[in-house]
């Protein structure tokens, strides 16, 4: 196998998922590290905003799809207890210090941030990082609290619907009260 | 004269949050349905990592387990540029794109807010973006994802792991961002 490159035709399809999901991104805003920053002291709903409404959306139409029998499996990743609580306040704290995303911050690169591109590059190191730490990690941490790839409905037992349209009532509702776009409009 | 009002939307700065929201939900029904493929970011960021120390000590990285997960090894090598990869790359291309349409595309060394708070030295910037870039990617990697994997390809799947990831994230963000910011400005930043 090729050390190097997939196919070319799954290299075109990333390549054209790239270019719409960063498009969509650098016009929602979230290229832009106030709103990023601002999300997190609650002065800007921007990043809520988006969020939520792709993952209502989302669900929605994937599992509709499903349940008219369109062949469109599920990509769950494991749930570790802990690896997923600890990995997401660690991530927490630095996404506010760098004030954006993996994919916030590459795309704002493209926007014209120059930060982004040094965070980036931490981004790059710690990646090494964290293959030297992967096998003390994976020995003491990943494991613990591990349930396996599992989705919520599924654990309670009911249809993904009872939970993706009270979401829906709920952010219809609930969103458009949140904050006004304060942050700075239009740089990168 | 008559206007285009698709050209018009384009040339738009800034979208509705929910419009926006709306099309990335689209985009993942798209990319579910026809690619089988979630979108994701953080494990291009191991790709790369593991491809550049690759390229300078392929026995290390055949010998690192993590990198083996992802890059095979050198008897059994997988490819570091696939579908992720080339999304990751175009992210900045897409996001180019978008800035050009509506405008110029201004250089931004230290951020507004930033520079409110913390004062126009882009060092300071500049080395606070590359320790929270390697925060935040340590994180990623230990929960398994980051706000596009977990965040919202999880959260649309209402799989487990994704919401307890963005319960974390704000568990970990919210109070960082009151320690940062709690101050008022310092010296003499332009609001």
């Amino acid at each position: 196998m090729n050390a190097w490159f997939a196919d070319p035709t799954t290299l075109l399809l990333g390549a054209i998922t790239g270019l719409v999901f960063g498009f969509l991104l650098q016009k929602g805003g979230v290229t832009n590290f106030g709103v990023i920053v601002n999300q997190f002291r609650l002065k800007d709903f921007t990043v809520l905003k988006v969020m939520m409404t792709a993952i209502i959306v989302g669900g929605l139409g994937i599992y509709a799809m499903r349940l008219i029998g369109m062949d469109v499996p599920l990509h769950i990743k494991g749930a570790a207890l802990l690896a997923n609580g600890l990995g997401g306040v660690i991530f927490g704290i630095g996404m506010v210090i760098l004030g954006y995303c993996p994919g916030t911050a590459v795309a704002a690169i493209g926007s014209g941030s120059r930060h982004a591109i040094i965070g980036v590059l931490g981004m790059l190191v710690g990646a090494g990082v964290y293959a030297e730490l992967y096998p003390w990690l994976n020995a003491n941490i990943l494991a613990v609290g591990s349930i396996g790839k599992v989705t919520i409905p599924e654990q309670i037992h009911v249809s993904p619907f009872v939970l993706l349209v009270p979401m829906l009532i709920g952010a219809i509702v609930i969103l458009p009260r949140l904050g006004k776009n304060t942050s700075t409009p239009t740089r990168a | 004269m008559t206007h285009n009002p698709i050209k018009k939307l384009l040339k738009e700065p800034r979208w509705s949050p929910y419009l926006v929201g709306v099309l990335l939900g689209v985009l993942s029904w798209i990319t579910f349905a026809t690619m089988n493929k979630a979108l994701g970011t953080s494990t291009t960021m191991v790709h790369a990592a593991g491809g550049i120390e690759r390229l300078v000590a392929p026995e290390h990285v055949s010998n690192e387990p993590y990198f083996v997960k992802y890059l095979g090894t050198t008897a059994e090598p997988k490819p570091m540029i696939e579908w992720q990869f080339m999304l990751v790359i175009f992210l900045a291309i897409g996001a180019f794109v978008a800035a050009k349409l509506s405008g110029k595309i201004k250089p931004e060394h230290v951020p507004d807010l930033w520079e409110q708070r913390f004062g126009p030295s882009k060092g300071l910037r500049y080395a606070a973006a590359f320790v929270g870039g390697m925060i935040l990617i340590i994180g990623a990697r230990m929960a398994g994802g980051c706000t596009s994997g977990h965040g919202l390809s999880g959260g649309m799947q209402l799989s487990t792991s994704g919401w307890i990831f963005m319960g974390a994230m704000f568990a970990g963000g919210l109070p960082t961002a009151a320690l940062l910011y709690a101050g008022r400005r310092t010296k003499g930043g332009a609001s």
